[in-house]
């Protein structure tokens, strides 16, 4: 298929909007991206903030800064928001900057979807927090918000709870849609499948596993709702329903969702790795079939969650195998970034530090992940500290890194200003070391036997739990420096090549573009060889 | 400088695994635990741990020593491949060796584990919000077993003790060198039962009862916990199992028939207004503060308030009803199922002289009488 792209400007001059209406009304994939990535920024900070409180109470055993029904929010609105908030709309703000861009279009194929999707998110989000200054308080049972703690159990404010996933599930659907949408129809000819950056891969198979899954948790959260107020029985035994049901439905989404979460950043690493090594990404054909059998291997490991819920033995063993699985494309993935290491010409600038930082943690979160399918030793971990650092460690380092390192990556480009590559490696190295002397001891206590979920622990506790808060301190102070970094940028810095980094020219059609590029990225298609 | 981070760097993560080997048995790894199917899972956890360990030290050796030898700095030239076909399907394969290689003791643990026979003593476990209880299936005695920690300690208004929040009013006790089943099921919303010592840990799901075993070799106290999210009080519910030799076990379980015949004994007592508010102010301060608070105001609008509530002033037969059958679709249980017809009449008693109930309300007096008349119209 292909589509008819205008050659030229009708009207010699066209730029942004002045003013809110800019912002408001932007089609524009550029400006759709900036308000994703801000809004991603505004939630890490709101996010941040309830994880400061969490640690503030957990910093010593006994109550002492908040009461457990109100920790009990602050865990489960964490979760909500970081997953949902934070790097789900990084991703989506890098897709919507970075496609076009990286696949020799002007804009995405569908702008003012484009547009939708990203204002029901400051909508859905508005709802969820509005919540916590109800009487009753906000959702107070986790972010896996288990039935019947979530329906029968649940204060009255879960219902605007229930309304806020349906309307982040419809946003993230549409902005799908728009992704596959303008992969298939837009690439500058030339471009064949397997010659699209690896970014672009990566968003693809995302996009389909959240069209896939998407409908799957706003099915979870109608019967929920149909529970709670029209006296349906889904998931209530008194009535004959099935609490464990709620769980298999709410992983089959919740496992692929982890997967959505780490894609696009493999996608963004392997562009830095072999940008900073000067050679070409080892594998590449290795790394799209390793992404899209993740893909596809992520819709049967849910029950991996559930071991301890009481499955038969032959579901306990499948379940183990299959996640067993997931290791060997996860790890191909990994050599293959050594692989591209080696044998190269490297060099150290901010986002290969942070890609370097990505491959090591992200890895030990594997190994933990790997540890926890071992069904009959994860009986001793599930439900511990020790999960918490997994996913701690595949999500903070993995993610969270993987979006940091896009951004110091592109933001020359996209600002047309270098980032000060002094204070950016000084941010590195503070979020690498406080990452770690908050997430590694976790492992500790989770395995010495801390329940997570806990806002008061046994005494044992108490000395890992004291340097994970200040761990957790550091973190969060640090990620002020990354504000600070990010907004200098912007304002001033050395001008930027359009290329930027060395050798990047032949890396990719973002850096034959000027820096900052134009507002329609390509308005005429350049011929990929 | 950059040397310097990176020797550094490189330090940090080859000592780690003998910092974490230094530590085995201690308050950093997985308890071994006494019986032999904690003992397994131990191994197996050490097992997989040193296999992580080695693929790390071999990956991230190639990794950094890659990042040290071709640093542009040092004038390093890029080589141009980009793909070796056998390199690939060569640690595709070696990979996947390793994890069926790995599989294998894992599902021999795993058939060990998972065994729900008989056991030669059964037991009930149920999880309510916030609290466990335990029934004998053999012999019809069953208990409830809430946190001993007090409101103090955890306020921080008197030091910790030793126990803190891993101590209970009435352990578990189970025999030593015995099959013990345990039948576990939830009351209300899912709990989780866990014993670290034993590897036992298994959701209680209303509606559904799993199974877990357990045969403990050596006496002792072992200590456990809530591991699914239930609630305010998910932290404070611990478990607590004792095991005792046959004969203490023994001993055990007919003082505690002993006591349940007392008890039933008590329902046809005469019972005065001062010895049930003694005793229901004793139930309330257990099984009612959480959501009520010591006060009776509660936490509105979650948690109402009984001070000066219409049915806790002026409607005692609705307040039976309430405390008998609880609230559908709400945190109120049904306690009638679970406590002593002298349990529920003296916490009706309380609540209703208690506060300004006693000086604004009838102050009605209920009696074990009122509540099994309740019990027989219902069953008719
Ligand atoms: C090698 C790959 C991985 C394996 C084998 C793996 C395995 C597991 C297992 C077995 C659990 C359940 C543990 C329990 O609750 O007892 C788990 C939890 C979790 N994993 Fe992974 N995982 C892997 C990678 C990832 C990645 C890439 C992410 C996300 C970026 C992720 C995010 C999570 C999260 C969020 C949880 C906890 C969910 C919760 O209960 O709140 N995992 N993982
Ligand atoms: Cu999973």
């Amino acid at each position: 298929m292909s589509t008819v792209v205008e050659t030229h400007d009708h009207d010699g001059h066209h730029g942004p909007a002045k003013g809110l209406t800019r912002w408001l009304f932007t089609t524009n994939h550029k400006d759709i991206g900036t308000l994703y990535l801000w809004f991603s920024c505004l939630m890490l900070f709101i996010g941040g903030g309830m994880a400061m409180v969490i640690r503030a109470e957990l910093f010593q055993p006994g109550l002492q800064i908040v009461q457990p029904e109100f920790f009990n929010q602050m865990t489960t609105n964490h979760g909500l928001i970081m997953v949902f908030g934070v790097i789900m709309p990084a991703f989506v703000g890098l897709a919507n900057w970075m496609i076009p861009m990286q696949i020799g279009a002007p804009d995405m194929a569908l702008p003012r979807l484009n547009n939708l999707s990203f204002w029901l998110l400051p909508m859905a989000f508005g709802i969820l927090l509005s919540t916590l200054f109800m009487p009753e308080g906000g959702p107070n049972f986790g972010w896996t918000f288990y039935a019947p703690l979530s329906t029968t159990y649940a204060p009255s404010t879960v219902n605007f709870f229930i309304f806020s996933v349906h309307v982040m599930g419809v946003s993230s659907i549409l902005g799908s849609i728009n992704i596959i949408t303008t992969i298939f129809n837009m690439r500058a000819p030339g471009m064949a499948l397997m010659k699209m950056p690896l970014f672009v891969w990566s968003w693809l198979i995302t996009a389909y596993l959240l069209i896939a899954v998407m409908p799957v948790l706003a099915g979870v959260v109608t019967m929920m709702l149909m529970d709670i107020n029209f006296g349906t029985s889904f998931f209530n035994a008194a009535g004959g329903g099935d609490p464990v049901l709620f769980q298999h439905v709410f992983w089959f989404f919740g496992h692929p969702e982890v997967y959505i979460m780490i894609l696009p950043a493999f996608g963004i690493v392997s562009h830095i790795i072999e940008t900073f090594s000067r050679k070409p990404i080892f594998g590449y054909s290795s790394m799209v079939y390793a992404m899209a059998s993740i893909a596809i291997l992520s819709f049967v490991v849910w029950a991996h969650h559930m071991f301890t819920v009481g499955m038969p033995l032959a579901g306990e063993l499948f379940f183990m195998y299959s996640t067993m699985l997931i290791a060997i494309p996860t790890g191909v993935k990994v050599f293959n970034w050594v692989a591209t290491m080696f044998r190269g010409s490297l060099t150290f600038e901010t986002p290969m530090l942070f890609s370097i930082g990505f491959v090591t943690l992200f890895t030990i979160g594997g190994f933990s992940g790997l540890m926890l399918a071992i069904v009959p030793a994860d009986f001793q971990y599930h439900d511990t500290y020790f999960v918490v650092a997994h996913f701690h460690y595949v999500l903070v380092p993995g993610a969270l890194f993987g979006i940091m390192a896009g951004v110091y990556y592109w933001l020359p480009k996209w600002t047309g200003n270098m980032y000060d590559e002094t204070l950016g490696k000084l941010h590195f190295w503070l979020t690498f070391i406080s990452v770690n002397v908050t997430f590694f001891p976790m492992h500790f206590v989770g395995l010495a036997g801390m329940p997570r979920r806990y806002p008061d622990y046994a005494l044992q506790f108490a000395d890992f739990n004291a340097m994970i808060s200040v761990g957790a301190f550091m973190f969060g102070i640090t990620q002020l420096l990354f504000l600070f970094i990010v907004i200098k940028t912007i304002r001033s810095g050395k001008q930027a090549k359009p290329e930027v980094w060395e050798g990047a020219g032949d890396l990719g059609l973002e850096w034959t573009l000027s820096s900052p590029p134009p507002y329609h990225s390509f308005t005429v298609q350049p011929q990929v060889k | 400088m950059k040397k310097l981070v990176t020797k550094l760097v490189l330090v940090m993560f080859s000592t780690l695994p003998f910092v974490i080997y230094s530590a085995e048995n201690s308050d950093y790894n997985m308890p071994v635990g006494v019986t032999e199917v904690s003992q397994s899972i131990f191994g197996l956890h050490m097992l997989i741990f040193w296999v992580c360990v080695v693929i790390g030290v071999i990956v991230f050796g190639i990794m950094f020593w890659s990042m040290w030898k071709y640093r542009k700095s040092k004038g390093a030239v890029a080589a141009d491949f980009d793909d070796n076909f056998w390199l690939e399907i060569g640690w595709t394969v070696a990979a996947t060796a390793v994890l069926i290689w790995m599989a294998v003791p894992s599902t021999q643990v795993m058939v060990q584990a998972y065994d729900d026979a008989e056991g030669e003593i059964n037991i009930l476990v149920t999880g309510h919000q916030w609290k466990w209880h335990y029934e004998y299936m053999e012999d019809e005695v069953s208990f409830f077993s809430n946190l001993s920690t007090s409101q103090e300690q955890i306020d921080n208004k008197i030091p910790k003790g030793e126990f803190y929040l891993l101590e209970v009013d009435e352990p578990l006790v189970i025999p030593i060198n015995t099959r013990v089943r345990f039948l576990i099921t939830g009351n209300d919303v899912i709990h989780s039962w866990w014993v670290p010592d034993f590897a036992v840990k298994q959701d209680a799901v209303p509606g559904f009862i799993n199974t877990a075993w357990t045969n403990v070799p050596e006496t002792g106290i072992y200590r456990g916990a809530c591991t699914e999210l239930c609630g305010i009080k998910h932290a404070f519910m611990p478990v607590v199992v004792r095991a005792v030799e046959m004969e203490e076990y023994d001993a055990f379980i007919a003082e505690k028939m002993v006591l349940a015949e007392a008890e039933r004994m008590l329902t046809s007592k005469e019972w005065t207004k001062e010895e049930l508010m003694e005793r229901g102010e004793s139930f309330y301060m257990t099984n009612c503060v959480a959501c009520h608070q010591a006060n009776g105001k509660g936490i509105p609008p979650v948690f109402p308030a009984l001070e000066g509530s219409e049915v806790v002033l002026s409607d005692s037969a609705k307040q039976i009803e309430i405390l008998m059958d609880g609230i559908q679709g709400s945190a109120m249980q049904a306690f009638g199922d679970s406590y002593s017809e002298v349990d529920i009449a003296a916490v009706i008693t309380y609540t209703r002289q208690a506060w300004s109930n006693g000086k604004n309300g009838d102050g009605a007096i209920v009696t074990p009488k009122d509540i099994v008349d309740y019990k027989n119209k219902i069953d008719l």
